[in-house]
């Protein structure tokens, strides 16, 4: 059993990437997630663990030093807000072309451009559809609990290493900057050069051994033949990622009448709504998807086959309510609420807008 | 059991950290904490509030659009959230600086000198835990011993000699809570 302590979840970001033998972190300072860099650099971690703490220049530069370190096999991530992951887009790009694991953690705040520094979950489409050029995916979780921020570090890491792609803890000024307990992980070792050797050598490049070829990290190919091929791969990949790695939690699904559809802490608000509409005699229950990408489709399409509609209630203007309608399968009503600017939405606004777009009250 | 409060006042005042103070002993006392602050371009001057949520349950929403528990330490943050006190709630004000004292007949008010009892006291950073204190009195969500494991547990190690000046200062606001409208 790990420490409990009471922590903001930012600076849990920072604790869990220590203790889960994390090599190194890249940033550059941005609000609402500066803490997780303040906490990293309090900690000094490379006296402990040796793990590397560097602020870049930039979020640019951030990004390709993640790319170039975790082309070494070494466990590296970066973190930043909103504007500063749209100035990683093209690394993060290049990094899914290059098939090269890492962490990126978004502490989404208001947009577009500047926008606000107060909450926000209106990075949904660039986090599950792209957000750089081309073809690819990354693997999207979303945390909706300080605890989380904790799990979905080593988690992350996992999923990351298990398909050589980059993994994203998608998050927001809310779960970024409030306290709650937490059991915090125990210690994980550093991988050793000699296990990043036996783990991934048929792709890592620190340096050629005699014992085998040279190992290329790019992501060019001008033989469109042999392009397409790469392309194939990847969405193999993640046609694998949509069968075995889906997440996501029920709340009172089974006798629910309507349903909320919310991740991150817009789902937390969702629960108390959850609550308020059960008092009044309201069955509703709450689907979060914890994994935005994979998305999980097939719950939501059994319950389309349940409920009379659901709504989906997210911190933007309509994002992941496009995903849950096409999972929905246009059986069922499937409407959206959301505030944006940096508001967050009140339970009995959920409430409110449930009666009003589902029940017609 | 769960309490809902709301800390609000000005940035300076010590409102997040009374807050912090607050959700520790909670776990101290082994029940649920969140702590939700205000955050961004506030400052010393500035407006603050924390959202603080005890209970033995999970907790689902950090975020609230009402409260068993106002603390109002300033006039602008009366004027925002003294109809946000659920009808049979509490709100403890420091009259210091406010100009339109609550009018609400459905909650129950009381009032802490905390201003002029942290200056008796010597030190007016003090006035948060005066103001702890006073709500303790109304409503006894934790015990004083978790108080002090939270000071403990909040402060580092090189600020614990400052722990009996603190609790002098809870103890005192504990003593000196007046209520001014009764409902229950």
């Amino acid at each position: 059993m790990g420490e409990l302590r009471l922590m903001k979840g930012n600076e849990v970001i920072a604790e869990a990437a220590i203790r889960c033998g994390c090599d190194g972190y890249f940033g550059y300072p941005i609000t609402p997630q500066s803490e997780i860099m303040e906490t990293l650099m309090d900690r000094e971690p490379w006296n402990e663990t040796g793990m590397v703490v560097l602020q870049a220049e930039s979020e640019i530069a951030s990004i390709h030093m993640v790319h170039g370190a975790a082309g070494s096999g070494k466990k590296v991530m970066t973190s930043s807000s909103s504007p500063g992951i749209s100035l990683m887009a093209e690394g993060i790009s290049y990094i899914a072309g290059a098939e090269l694991p890492c962490l990126i953690v978004n502490v989404q705040r208001g947009g577009p451009g500047l926008g606000t520094i107060q909450p926000s979950q209106a990075d949904y489409f660039q986090s599950t559809k792209g957000g750089g050029h081309g073809d690819y995916r990354l693997i999207v979780l979303a945390p909706s609990s300080v605890q989380e921020m904790n799990d979905f570090v080593e988690t992350g890491f996992k999923l990351a290493f298990k398909y050589r792609n980059p993994a994203m803890i998608l998050t927001d000024g809310v779960i970024g900057q409030m306290m709650e307990k937490v059991v915090l992980a125990d210690y994980i070792p550093r991988v050793t050069d000699e296990e990043i050797d036996r783990r991934h050598g048929s792709w890592v490049t620190n340096g050629r051994k005699p014992h085998r070829e040279r190992n290329i990290i790019t992501s060019l190919e001008m033989d469109s033949l042999k392009m397409e091929q790469n392309n194939i791969r990847l969405q193999d990949k993640y046609a694998k990622m949509e069968e075995e790695d889906v997440l996501f939690e029920e709340v009172q699904c089974e006798d629910a009448e309507y349903l909320l559809v919310a991740f991150g802490s817009s789902a937390r608000i969702c629960q108390k709504a959850v609550d308020q509409c059960r008092e009044k005699g309201i069955k509703v229950g709450l689907l979060r998807p914890i994994t935005l990408f994979p998305f999980p489709k097939k719950p939501i399409a059994a319950l389309a086959k349940q409920v009379k509609g659901m709504l989906v209630v997210e911190m933007n203007a309509g994002q992941m309510v496009e995903d849950v309608q096409l999972a929905a399968g246009c059986m069922i009503p499937v409407k959206h609420f959301g505030r944006m600017g940096g508001i967050i939405p009140s339970p009995a606004e959920v409430v409110e807008a449930l009666e009003q777009k589902l029940i017609g009250g | 059991m769960t309490e809902e409060i709301i800390i609000a006042g000005f940035g300076g005042q010590g409102v997040l950290s009374m807050g912090k103070i607050l959700a520790y002993s909670g776990v101290m006392a082994n029940q649920e904490v969140s702590w939700f602050p205000s955050y961004g371009p506030e400052m010393r001057g500035g407006t603050a509030n924390v959202t603080v949520i005890l209970s033995d349950n999970r907790i689902s929403s950090p975020v609230l659009n009402e409260y068993d528990t106002a603390i109002i330490l300033n006039q602008q943050s009366m004027d925002k959230f003294e109809q946000h006190v659920k009808p049979g709630g509490v709100l403890i004000y420091d009259p210091n600086g406010i100009i339109h004292p609550p009018k609400r007949a459905d909650i129950n008010i009381y009032k802490i000198e905390g201003t002029l009892i942290a200056a008796e006291l010597g030190n007016v950073k003090t006035f948060n835990m005066v103001v702890l204190g006073a709500y303790l009195k109304a409503k006894p969500v934790v015990k004083m011993e978790s108080v002090e494991k939270g000071l403990e547990k909040s402060l580092p190690t090189r600020h614990h000699y400052l722990i009996p000046m603190n609790l002098q200062a809870v103890q005192k606001g504990f003593e000196s809570l007046e209520l001014v409208h009764g409902v229950s």
